[in-house]
């Protein structure tokens, strides 16, 4: 009775798709798992809430152009994509270019903080030789010495 | 002329060459301060510079050639100096052209490029490809700026203090500044001049632009020219800090006095 009713449901969640059965399990297992994992690591700080927008969003769409296939079809159409398993392919791919693009821009403004701040630290550092040697003229020292 | 002269000396590596440079500079600057920017030198550069008597100030590791500009720029400032004279370790450019330099300055320019075009005793051996794209940069920075220039590749320059006002903006690049540079400055409203510089060839090291590099550097001026019409500060806007902390300093300086 169980494994029957387990068959029907399954058979309903296969009715006229246009993956099979494994891509779309496979689809929505992956997915799923994404979704676990990212949240995970925010919910162990090793994720900031901001980067986790488009992981989460990624693993959401994904999983609903997987289970739901009149989404895909949408999808497929609005694109002029020809095979299913292509347009779930090209939705995860348009989001990993998103979220490239989004690492590339945040490394360019950590690049400029972490300039602005070595240049910050190079002048303070003098400073402080300088008004050091103000002090106890034999006490100025090579900063290279100093590095860990 | 109220606060000191500054000779800026951005070195990486250059223990080896930097010591006459600065002898040079102690003999045709003999006034100035002279700041090495030590850009995460791993051979004592430091060292010898501090033994020679100059303010050194140490990345604790390389940031590029603009970024220890920058740096030098930054320091100038807070020690209030009027005039900065930069040149490279490498003993490329003669520091008996330091004072030609500063008195184009002095005659009212905020930016003066030591050029090694002006006089052809001064013309070191480049090889073509080096030259031609010389050629093409300072094609463009006269057709842009309507000043005459020759050598806009040069790093032999003099800066007043409304250049350095300009040239600590976060807009100023990590790797090297140059035609896209000069642009900003003359439609920022600085006076550009240049003047003729004595410059030689290098003595051994490996010179900056090389290869692959020299591919990036073409490809990064060619879009920063495209660009510099319709570009924006930068969003990191490090000039704001810089602008932030000018004010603290004025603040302080006002309760001190």
């Amino acid at each position: 009775m169980m494994l029957a009713a387990l068959a029907s449901s399954l058979e309903g969640l296969f009715a006229d798709d246009g993956l099979r059965p494994r891509q779309k399990v496979a689809a929505i297992i992956f997915s799923v798992t994404l979704l676990v994992v990212v949240v995970e690591l925010v919910r162990r700080r090793k994720l900031r809430e901001e980067y986790s927008v488009l992981w989460i969003v990624t693993a959401i769409g994904l999983l609903l152009l997987a289970w739901q296939y009149r989404l895909l079809t949408v999808f497929q159409q609005l694109f002029g994509i020809v095979e299913p398993q292509f347009a779930l392919f090209f939705g995860a791919l348009l989001f990993l270019v998103l979220i490239a693009l989004q690492f590339s821009v945040r490394l360019s403004k950590l690049t400029y903080r972490n300039k602005f701040l070595t240049q910050r630290v190079a002048l303070l550092h003098q400073e402080i030789e300088e008004l050091r040697s103000r002090i106890e003229p034999d006490s100025a020292s090579d900063p290279r010495e100093e590095e860990p | 002329m109220s606060g000191p002269t500054v000779i800026l000396i951005p070195a990486c590596n250059e223990a080896e060459r930097i010591g006459p440079v600065l002898d040079g500079i102690r003999e045709h600057a003999p006034g100035a301060v002279t700041v090495v920017v030590d850009d995460g030198s791993r051979d004592g550069t430091a060292w010898v510079a501090r033994e020679r008597g100059a303010v050194v100030l140490s990345h604790p590791f390389n940031l590029g050639y603009g970024a220890a500009l920058q740096t030098g720029y930054h320091y100038a400032r807070r020690r209030g100096a009027d005039r900065l004279v930069q040149l490279d370790a490498d003993g490329q450019h003669d520091p008996a052209s330091i004072p030609d330099l500063l008195a184009a300055l002095d005659a009212g320019a905020d930016l003066v490029l030591g050029s090694r075009f002006l006089r052809p005793e001064d013309t070191p051996r480049t090889s073509m490809l080096r030259r031609s794209a010389s050629r093409m940069f300072a094609w463009i920075v006269t057709w842009w700026t309507h000043v005459e220039v020759t050598d806009p590749t040069s790093g032999f320059q003099a800066l007043g203090s409304r250049a350095l006002e300009l040239l600590v903006l976060d807009m100023f690049p990590d790797d090297y500044p140059d035609a896209d540079m000069l642009i900003t400055a003359a439609r920022a409203g600085l006076k550009l001049d240049e003047v003729p510089a004595r410059m030689h060839e290098r003595v051994g090291g490996v010179s900056m632009h090389r290869g692959s590099r020299a591919a990036y550097y073409m490809f990064k001026m060619l879009l920063n020219l495209a660009l510099l019409p319709v570009r924006r500060p930068s969003p990191f806007r490090g000039g704001r800090a810089v602008a932030a902390e000018r004010a603290t300093q004025r603040g302080q300086t006002a309760r001190a006095g």
